[in-house]
């Protein structure tokens, strides 16, 4: 995967995400619009299909909303890399088919902007000026479930096969 | 030797015996879901394709995010949500004129200690308070949950604060909690099972419990449980099924539920409030907490007294203490929104809703209100919001360049009164 960094700080909570005002919608591409508008107003027509968020400590802190990750796949994002996520986000953000890569010291070494190659095979992101750092790998069912497009996809899957 | 939720999966795995970081299959007790999030779980169960919920007696439905519907989308949510609970016979549904999911599952005696709870609300952890396993799911979570019944779990390991000492006059259980996760940090309990204990902790009436089991989220907390004892059980014992009475009385009698102290997945915080001062979390993070007296001039333009962490009777008696006979600062806004309709009789039996009306504030029907920027009560930009609710996030009550301090009830009264952030005497 290959894409642009957008980075933000620590502890980027699901308001942040995806202010609660528009938790009336389920439809992903309406909660698309409104992702991250506190910090970055029209962040999703800035983004380009593929790009990453790259966050610090603690991401996805707050709320249950699944309506938060939902947001980030709607603006096309392929992955969001951190130093650390909270609990209930990394679940449901698993469970929407958007994957979560852990990597403590990447805030320090990927810059704002920067385009980066990852390998979720190697557990390796590379940035363009050649600086390398490692995710925890993806367990492969985690990975099929990412691959379907989330849980209920991959349950579905599996009941056909 | 265990800890209490590790004892609490034992049981609800059906393997007899649990240990932290084992990954288990449990059986749910109790669904929540709401208003706000249960139209996404809706939309996940049918996409799953099973036709019947796996049993319609342990899901609990409460409306209180957008109450009464305030657009045409929310409408359309409650019509969704009201139809499934038709269709799929749903006995515990509570529409919009019963109050705040947390507020009202204790209320209603869908708490039994032991068991496992899982919500659609990340402020499930509130249920600890009463020896429960809870915690907040997402909505794919809850769709599974509501076609199967179970649901997968790490087991966590504990963190254990022990909370000594009296606390003094014009501090409550909010200046605890504020204070122990200005001490941890916003993820200094991350996946683990976050324990109140200690003789402040058995003092503590059970509201004021809530009040910690509430924020555990707020650092990270899987859930927020204390054991439970004398109090749990005269707070639950005429407000469970008849089903469930002689089950809490057995539980009761025969049941150990409390962490033995040798537990190898424990971890002890030694916590001392006797000298404790009212405390703030200031904008934008909730582990962002100071003392009261050291914030300096705060002026504020609204206050907030409701949630499900300081919305409830004890609470607007506190606050109305204060307020008796006087009026709010000139300019400012004060809403006061009792956290269930139990609350709300309550108040207004007590004169408290009067002494509110009167010093100034408005008095809204049981909801979350402005607490997540969703419904009433919003705040523009730069405007400052002083509140007892539990998140003070960028933009959480509107604006994003709006900001939240969290308080007691107590800090939140004084401070209306004077339009700047005062500790009371």
């Amino acid at each position: 995967m290959k894409g642009k960094v957008w980075k933000f700080g620590n502890d980027i909570d699901t308001d942040i995400i995806l202010p609660g005002r528009y938790l009336i919608y389920t439809d992903e591409e309406k909660l698309s619009e409104h992702c991250m508008e506190g910090l970055v107003s029209g962040f999703k027509e800035k983004v380009t299909e593929g790009d990453f968020i790259l966050g610090g400590t603690n991401f996805g802190c707050g709320s249950s909303r699944e309506h938060a990750p939902i947001a980030i796949k709607g603006c096309g994002i392929s992955a969001v890399i951190a130093e650390s996520f909270a609990r209930i986000f990394y679940r449901n953000a698993t469970n929407v088919g958007v994957p979560l890569l852990e990597a403590p010291g990447v805030s320090e070494i990927i810059e704002d902007g920067e385009e980066i190659d990852v390998d979720m095979e190697k557990g390796l992101i590379i940035s363009e000026s050649g600086k390398e750092i490692e995710f925890k790998k993806l367990p492969p069912f985690m990975l099929e479930i990412l691959e379907s497009g989330g849980l209920i996809n991959y349950l579905k899957e599996k009941e056909v096969k | 030797m265990s800890t209490i939720a590790e004892k609490i999966f034992a049981r609800a795995s059906g393997k007899g015996q649990a240990e932290a970081g084992d990954i288990v299959m449990a059986d749910i007790d109790i669904a929540m879901m709401h208003d706000l999030t249960g139209p996404l779980a809706v939309e996940s169960f049918n996409k799953i394709g099973t036709e019947k919920v796996w049993d319609p007696s342990k899901i609990v439905i409460p409306f209180d995010h957008q109450v009464p519907a305030d657009s045409l989308d929310s409408a359309n949510n409650h019509i969704l949500m009201r139809r499934f609970v038709k269709e799929q016979k749903i006995e515990n549904f509570y529409d919009v004129k019963e109050g705040v999911c947390h507020q009202v599952l204790p209320e209603k005696g869908h708490v039994i200690p032991g068991t496992v709870i899982v919500g659609a609300d990340s402020h499930t952890c509130t249920y600890g308070a009463l020896g429960a396993f809870a915690t907040g799911i997402g909505s794919t979570d809850m769709a599974m949950v509501l076609s199967t019944g179970q649901l997968w779990f790490k087991v966590p390991e504990t963190i254990r604060f022990n909370v000594e000492g009296k606390l003094k006059e014009n501090t409550s259980a909010k200046d605890v909690i504020l204070n122990i996760i200005g001490q941890v940090g916003a993820d200094g309990a991350t996946y683990k099972s976050c324990e109140f204990a200690g003789e402040t902790i058995s003092d503590m009436r059970v509201s004021d419990r809530m009040v910690l089991s509430n924020m555990a989220i707020e650092m990270g907390g899987k859930t927020g449980l204390i054991e439970p004892d004398k109090k749990t059980y005269d707070y639950l014992k005429d407000r469970v099924s008849d089903e469930n009475k002689n089950r809490l009385k057995a539980f009761m009698e025969k049941s150990n539920l409390k962490t033995d102290l040798d537990s190898s997945s424990l971890e002890i915080v030694d916590v001392d409030v006797s000298d404790l001062e009212p405390q703030i979390a200031c904008p934008h993070n909730v582990d962002n907490v100071r003392p009261a007296s050291e914030l300096g001039d705060v002026e504020i333009d609204q206050v907030f007294i409701g949630s499900c962490t300081n919305g409830r009777i004890e609470d607007l008696r506190d606050a109305a203490k204060i307020l008796k006979g006087k009026e709010i600062a000139n300019g400012l806004r004060m809403l006061v929104i009792p956290a269930s309709k139990e609350t709300y009789l309550k108040a207004l039996e007590e004169g408290l809703i009067r002494i509110f009306v009167e010093a100034g504030a408005l008095v809204s029907a049981p909801c979350c209100g402005p607490c997540l920027g969703g419904h009433t009560g919003l705040i523009g930009p730069d405007e400052v919001s002083l509140s007892t609710s539990n998140r003070n996030f960028k933009g959480r009550q509107g604006s994003p360049e709006g900001k939240v301090y969290l308080s007691s009830a107590k800090v939140a009264a004084e401070s209306a009164i004077h339009g700047r952030i005062t500790v009371p005497k």
